[in-house]
C-alpha cells in the first residue's frame, strides 16, 4: 500500500470514528457535574479504614487487585527492557570518557540529590495522608539518583548503582505486595484484605495495609525505574560493537548471560 | 464546554494515531503512541471533574465526610496508568534502539525483514 | 481454617497471585542458580497455578464462583470493589492457559536460552495476565490484565535481539496492541462517565433497558476494539502473523492456544454482560457474523499461500478465530458451547504443530517449507504427529475440532444460516490442506521437490531471516520437547472423545449467555437455575462432515504436491491469483498500514452496530 493510499484510508476511517465520538460527546453528562456515584461510595469506605488520601484508599484498598496488575505490568516492562537492551554476543562494554560539564550543573546536581531523595521518601511514606504514594514517590527516587549522570559523574553513578540490588529491590516490591495479599487470605479469608488495624485517622500509622502496600510499590517503582534508565544509559554510553560489521551471521548465537552490570 | 473537553481527548487520540501512520522514524512513532494515550488521561480526568470541588484528601476525620470533592476513582486509574505506560513506552523505545543498531535506520517503512 | 471456609472463591485471586509471584522469585534466583533450578522453579509455580485453577474450575461446574476481592462485597447492589467471576467458560480458559504454560515451560527446558531467568519470569507474568483476564469481572481490571499480557509478550517476542525480524515483529505487535488497549480505555472512560461504575455486573445492571444512544454505541465499539485486536479479527489481525513468525515456538503455542481465544472471549463477555441489555441482539449477531466470516475466509486463503511454516499456522489461527467469532456470534448457548469446544480442540492441535515447528528450527535452522523438503525424513514419529495434527485442523473426528465444528454448524443452521456448514468445512479443509501440504513435504518428501535453496551456510541465506536462529542445535528430539507435543495431540483428541466434555460444554454455554443470572449472582448473591440445551452423541451427519472436510484437505494437499500450478489451466484462477497477490501485499509488515486498518475496523464495526440501531 503506498503512503498516499494509506493516509487516505486512515483519514477517512478516522473521520468516521471522530464523528461517532463527537455524537457520543453530545450525550455525555455535562463537564463538571456533581453526579459521581462511585465517589460517593468510595469516600465513606476510605474514611472507615482511616485513610485520609482517598485516592490511595481506592488504589490500595478498594481496587487493590487493579494496582497489583499495574505493578506487575511495571515489572514485566522492566524485565522486557532489561532483556531487550542486554549486551549481545557481538558487543562489549567499555566505559567511554565523560564530556565536559559546566561547574554550575555539577553543583546543582550535588545539591539537588539529597533534597530529591528526601522528597521522594517523604512522598512514598505519606501516601496514605497526602497526595502522593508509592508510584509518584518511586518515580522521584528513581530519577533523582540519575542527577549524577546529568552532573557528569557517570563513573560514580555506576559504582553507586550496581544493578543487582535494584533488581532484587524490584523483585522484593512485587513479591511483598503479593505476599501481603496472600497473608490476607490466611488472616481473614480474602485476598488483599486490609487486615491490619486502622490506627487513628491522619497520623502516620493509619490506614492498615495501605501504607505497607505503598512502601512495597515505592521500592518496586524506584528500583524498576533505576534499572530501566541505567540500561538506556549503558546502551548510549557504554556498549559498543566488537567487530565493525554488526551482522552476526548464521552462527547459533547464544546471547551472554547479562553479567555486564557491575 | 463538555464537547470541547472530550473533543480534545478524542483529538489527541486521533492525532497520535495519525502520527504513527505517517511516521518516518520509530522514535516518533512510539512518542505518537504516547500522545494517543494521553488523550485517554484527558478523558478520564475530565470525567471526574466537578466545578468548585476540592481535592479528595481529608485533613481531619469527620463522621460525615465532605462529598464535595472531585472523583478519586479516575485519579487512581490515571496515576497508576501514567507510571505503567512510561515503562511500556520504554519497552518500545528499547526495541527501536536495537532496530537502529541492527539496521542503521529507524524508518518504519524501510523495515522489510518481515514481508510476504 | 478460614481459607477453606470461604471455599474455592478465595482461590481465584490467589491463582493470579501465585503465577505473578513466580516472577520476582525467578528474578532473584536468576543469576544465582544453575539453569535447571530455574526450570524446576518456574514449572512448580506454573503447576501450582494449574492446581488452583483446577479447583476453581471444579467449583464452577456447579455454578459460578464469585469473589469480591479484599472483602468488598456489594451492599444492595452497590459496591466499591473488584469482582472475579469464574463461570465454567472463564475458569476453563484460565485452566487451559495454565496447562499450556506448563507444557511450554517443559518444552523450553532444552529449547531456549533463558537470559538469566528473564524468559521464565516473563512467561509467568504472561500467565498471571491470562488467568486474571479470564477470571475478571471488572472492566478496568480486564484492561489492566490485558496490558500485563501485552508487556510480557512484547518482551518475549523480541527476545532474540540479534535478529532484526524479531525486533520488527515485536514492534508491530507492541504498537498495534497498545493502541488497541488505549482505544478500549477511552471506551471504558465513556462508560464510566455514563454509569459511574466499573464492575461488569453493575454496568450491565444499570444499562439494562437503556436506549442505545450514540454514547453507548461509541463505548461498545471502542471497548471491543482492544479485545478484537488481541483476538486477531480482520481487519485488526495484521500483527499476529508477524509476531508468530518471530516469537519462540513455546510462546507461539500460548499465542494461538490461549491469547487469541482470550481476546475473543473477553469481547463476547463484555458484550453479553454489559451491553446485552441495551444493544439489540440481532444487530450484534449480524455484526459478529460478518466479522467472523471475513476473518475466516481471509485467514484460510492466506494460510494456503504461505511457505513459512509458523506463518502458515498463524493464518490458520486467524481463520479458526474467525470461525469461533462466527459461532459465538450466533448469540445462543449452543453456538457458544460449540465455539469453546472448537477452541479447546484447536489449541491442542495447533499448539502441537507449533512445537514441532520449533523442533524443525533446532534441527534444520529454517522454517521455509520448500527448503525443508524431505529433510525431516529421519523423524517419522514426529512426522506422524504433524500429519495427525494437520488432520485435526481439518476437523477429523474424533478430534475436539470436529465436535466443536459440528455443534457450531448445528447452532448456525438452526438460526437460518444455511451456508454455515459450507463455511466451517471449507475453512477446515483449506487450513488443514496447508498444514498437510507442509507436513507431507517436510517429513515425507512427498511430491515434486520445488527446488531447494542452498543450505544456509552462506551468510546471505541465513534461515529465512525471520528469527529462526535457534538457541540450541539438536541431533535428536529430547523427551522434554516430545512429551508436550504428544500431550497436546492427546488432549485435542480427548476433547472430542470424552462424553463428559460435551455435557460440560453445554452447561458452560448456557451459563455464559445467562446475563440475568450472572448479574444477580454477582450483585445480589441469588442463584438462578439454568437449564442446558440437550447434548446429543456423535451423529452420523457430524462424523460425515468431519470426514468430508478431512478428505477435502487431503485432496487439496495432494493437488499441491503433485499437480501443476492451476493458474495456467483455468482463466478464473488468473484473477484469483491476482486477488491473492493484492491480499498478500496488504500484509506488508509496516506498522503504519496496520494502524490505518485498525481505524477502518473501528469504523466498520461502528457502521455494523450503529447504523441499524439509530
Amino acid at each position: 500500500m503506498s503512503r498516499r493510499i494509506r493516509l487516505f484510508l486512515f483519514c477517512t476511517a478516522a473521520a468516521a470514528v471522530g464523528a461517532l465520538c463527537l455524537l457520543a460527546f453530545f450525550d455525555m453528562p455535562s463537564f463538571g457535574s456533581t453526579d459521581h456515584p462511585y465517589r460517593n461510595l468510595a469516600i465513606p469506605a476510605a474514611v472507615a479504614h482511616a485513610t485520609s488520601n482517598v485516592v490511595s484508599a481506592v488504589n490500595l484498598d478498594q481496587r487493590s487487585l487493579d494496582t497489583f496488575a499495574e505493578e506487575s505490568i511495571l515489572i514485566a516492562s522492566v524485565l522486557a527492557v532489561a532483556t531487550l537492551l542486554r549486551r549481545a554476543d557481538d558487543e562489549r562494554f567499555r566505559e567511554k570518557g565523560g564530556g565536559r560539564v559546566i561547574d554550575s550543573t555539577v553543583l546543582t546536581g550535588w545539591i539537588m540529590l539529597p533534597i530529591g531523595l528526601v522528597v521522594g521518601l517523604d512522598v512514598v511514606a505519606h501516601g496514605q495522608l497526602t497526595p502522593g504514594g508509592g508510584f509518584q514517590g518511586g518515580i522521584v527516587l528513581g530519577t533523582v539518583i540519575h542527577l549524577m549522570y546529568v552532573a557528569g559523574r557517570y563513573p560514580i553513578l555506576r559504582r553507586v548503582r550496581p544493578l543487582r540490588p535494584y533488581e532484587w529491590g524490584e523483585a522484593f516490591g512485587t513479591g511483598a505486595y503479593a505476599c501481603i495479599g496472600i497473608a490476607g487470605v490466611f488472616v481473614s479469608g480474602a485476598f488483599l484484605d486490609n487486615f491490619l488495624p486502622g490506627g487513628s485517622f491522619g497520623t502516620l500509622f493509619s490506614s492498615g495495609t495501605v501504607e505497607l502496600l505503598n512502601g512495597a510499590i515505592g521500592i518496586e517503582v524506584a528500583s524498576g525505574i533505576i534499572v530501566v534508565i541505567s540500561r538506556f544509559i549503558d546502551q548510549a554510553v557504554g556498549i559498543e560493537p566488537v567487530r565493525d560489521d554488526m551482522q552476526s551471521g548464521c552462527t547459533s548465537s547464544h546471547t551472554t548471560a547479562a553479567g555486564d552490570d557491575v | 464546554m463538555t464537547v470541547y473537553v472530550y473533543g480534545v481527548a478524542a483529538w489527541l487520540l486521533l492525532v497520535g494515531a495519525f502520527g504513527i501512520v505517517r511516521s518516518h522514524d520509530l522514535v516518533h512513532a512510539v512518542v505518537s503512541l504516547a500522545i494517543a494515550q494521553s488523550g485517554t488521561y484527558v478523558l478520564l480526568i475530565g470525567v471526574g471533574f466537578q466545578r468548585g470541588a476540592s481535592p479528595p484528601v481529608f485533613g481531619s476525620p469527620a463522621r460525615h465526610p465532605n462529598l464535595h470533592v472531585v472523583d478519586p476513582v479516575v485519579q487512581a486509574m490515571t496515576l497508576t496508568d501514567v507510571v505503567v505506560s512510561a515503562t511500556v513506552t520504554a519497552l518500545l523505545l528499547a526495541i527501536a534502539i536495537q532496530i537502529h543498531k541492527r539496521r542503521g535506520s529507524t524508518d518504519p517503512d524501510e523495515l522489510t525483514s518481515i514481508e510476504q | 481454617m478460614l481459607v477453606f471456609d470461604h471455599g474455592a472463591a478465595t482461590l481465584a485471586p490467589s491463582a493470579i497471585a501465585v503465577a505473578i509471584l513466580g516472577a520476582p522469585v525467578l528474578l532473584v534466583l536468576g543469576k544465582l542458580v544453575p539453569r535447571i533450578v530455574l526450570d524446576v522453579v518456574s514449572i512448580t509455580f506454573a503447576g501450582a497455578t494449574v492446581g488452583l485453577c483446577a479447583v476453581v474450575f471444579a467449583a464452577s461446574s456447579s455454578g459460578r464462583v464469585v469473589e469480591w476481592v479484599a472483602g468488598w462485597a456489594p451492599h444492595k447492589g452497590q459496591t466499591v470493589g473488584i469482582d472475579l467471576v469464574a463461570d465454567p467458560v472463564g475458569a476453563g480458559i484460565a485452566l487451559s492457559a495454565a496447562c499450556l504454560m506448563l507444557l511450554s515451560l517443559v518444552y523450553s527446558v532444552r529449547y531456549i536460552d533463558s537470559v538469566d531467568g528473564h524468559y521464565h519470569s516473563l512467561m509467568l507474568l504472561f500467565l498471571g495476565g491470562m488467568v486474571g483476564l479470564a477470571l475478571s469481572g471488572d472492566i478496568f481490571d480486564m484492561f489492566g490484565f490485558f496490558e500485563l499480557m501485552g508487556a510480557a509478550t512484547y518482551g518475549l517476542t523480541g527476545m532474540k535481539v540479534e535478529e532484526e525480524a524479531s525486533l520488527q515483529g515485536a514492534l508491530n505487535f507492541g504498537i498495534v496492541n497498545s493502541l488497541g488497549a488505549y482505544i478500549s480505555l477511552m471506551g471504558i472512560g465513556l462508560l464510566y462517565a455514563r454509569i459511574g461504575r466499573l464492575d461488569l455486573p453493575g454496568l450491565g445492571y444499570e444499562l439494562q433497558g437503556h436506549r442505545p444512544d450514540a454514547l453507548v454505541v461509541c463505548a461498545l465499539c471502542l471497548v471491543l476494539t482492544g479485545f478484537l485486536v488481541k483476538g486477531a479479527v480482520v481487519p485488526f489481525h495484521f500483527w499476529l502473523a508477524d509476531a508468530h513468525a518471530v516469537a519462540p515456538s513455546p510462546v507461539c503455542l500460548l499465542f494461538s492456544g490461549a491469547m487469541v481465544p482470550l481476546g475473543i472471549y473477553s469481547a463476547f463477555r463484555i458484550y453479553w454482560i454489559v451491553f446485552g441489555g441495551t444493544i439489540p441482539l440481532g444487530d450484534m449477531r449480524r455484526a459478529f457474523i460478518v466479522l467472523g466470516v471475513l476473518t475466516a475466509v481471509v485467514g484460510a486463503f492466506m494460510a494456503l499461500s504461505q511457505r513459512h511454516v509458523k506463518r502458515m499456522l498463524s493464518y490458520a489461527t486467524i481463520a479458526h478465530g474467525g470461525l469461533f467469532v462466527a459461532a459465538l456470534g450466533c448469540m445462543d448457548a449452543a453456538g457458544t458451547a460449540g465455539a469453546f469446544l472448537y477452541a479447546a480442540g484447536f489449541a491442542g492441535v495447533v499448539g502441537a504443530l507449533f512445537l514441532i515447528a520449533g523442533v524443525l528450527v533446532d534441527l534444520h535452522h529454517t522454517m521455509d517449507e520448500h527448503e525443508l523438503h524431505g529433510r525431516a525424513r529421519r523423524h517419522p514419529v514426529l512426522g506422524a504427529l504433524f500429519i495427525l495434527g494437520a488432520l485435526g485442523i481439518a476437523a477429523l473426528p474424533p478430534f475436539g475440532t470436529a465436535l466443536g465444528s459440528a455443534v457450531s454448524e448445528a447452532a448456525a443452521t438452526g438460526l437460518g444460516y444455511v451456508w454455515a456448514p459450507a463455511l466451517f468445512m471449507g475453512v477446515a479443509a483449506l487450513t488443514g490442506a496447508a498444514a498437510l501440504r507442509s507436513g507431507g513435504r517436510i517429513f515425507f518428501g512427498i511430491g515434486v521437490d520445488p527446488g531447494r535453496a542452498p543450505t544456509p551456510t552462506t551468510a546471505s541465506d541465513c534461515g529465512t531471516g525471520e528469527g529462526d536462529v535457534p538457541d540450541a542445535t539438536l541431533d535428536r528430539v529430547p523427551w522434554s520437547m516430545a512429551t508436550p507435543i504428544a500431550v497436546l495431540v492427546l488432549g485435542a483428541l480427548s476433547v472430542g472423545a470424552l462424553p463428559s466434555v460435551r455435557a460440560e460444554a453445554a452447561r458452560a454455554g448456557a451459563l455464559f449467555v445467562d446475563r440475568a443470572g450472572y448479574i444477580r449472582q454477582a450483585l445480589f448473591h441469588s442463584h438462578v437455575h439454568v437449564s442446558a440445551f440437550p447434548v446429543a452423541n456423535w451423529s452420523a451427519a457430524d462424523l460425515g462432515a468431519g470426514l468430508l472436510s478431512s478428505a477435502a484437505a487431503v485432496a487439496l494437499a495432494a493437488a499441491a504436491w503433485f499437480g501443476r500450478s492451476l493458474p495456467e489451466s483455468v482463466p478464473v484462477m488468473r484473477h484469483a491469483t491476482g486477488v491473492m497477490r493484492e491480499l498478500r501485499s496488504l500484509h506488508s509488515g509496516r506498522v503504519g498500514d496496520y494502524v490505518a486498518w485498525l481505524f477502518v475496523g473501528i469504523a466498520v464495526l461502528a457502521g455494523l452496530v450503529g447504523l441499524p440501531v439509530r
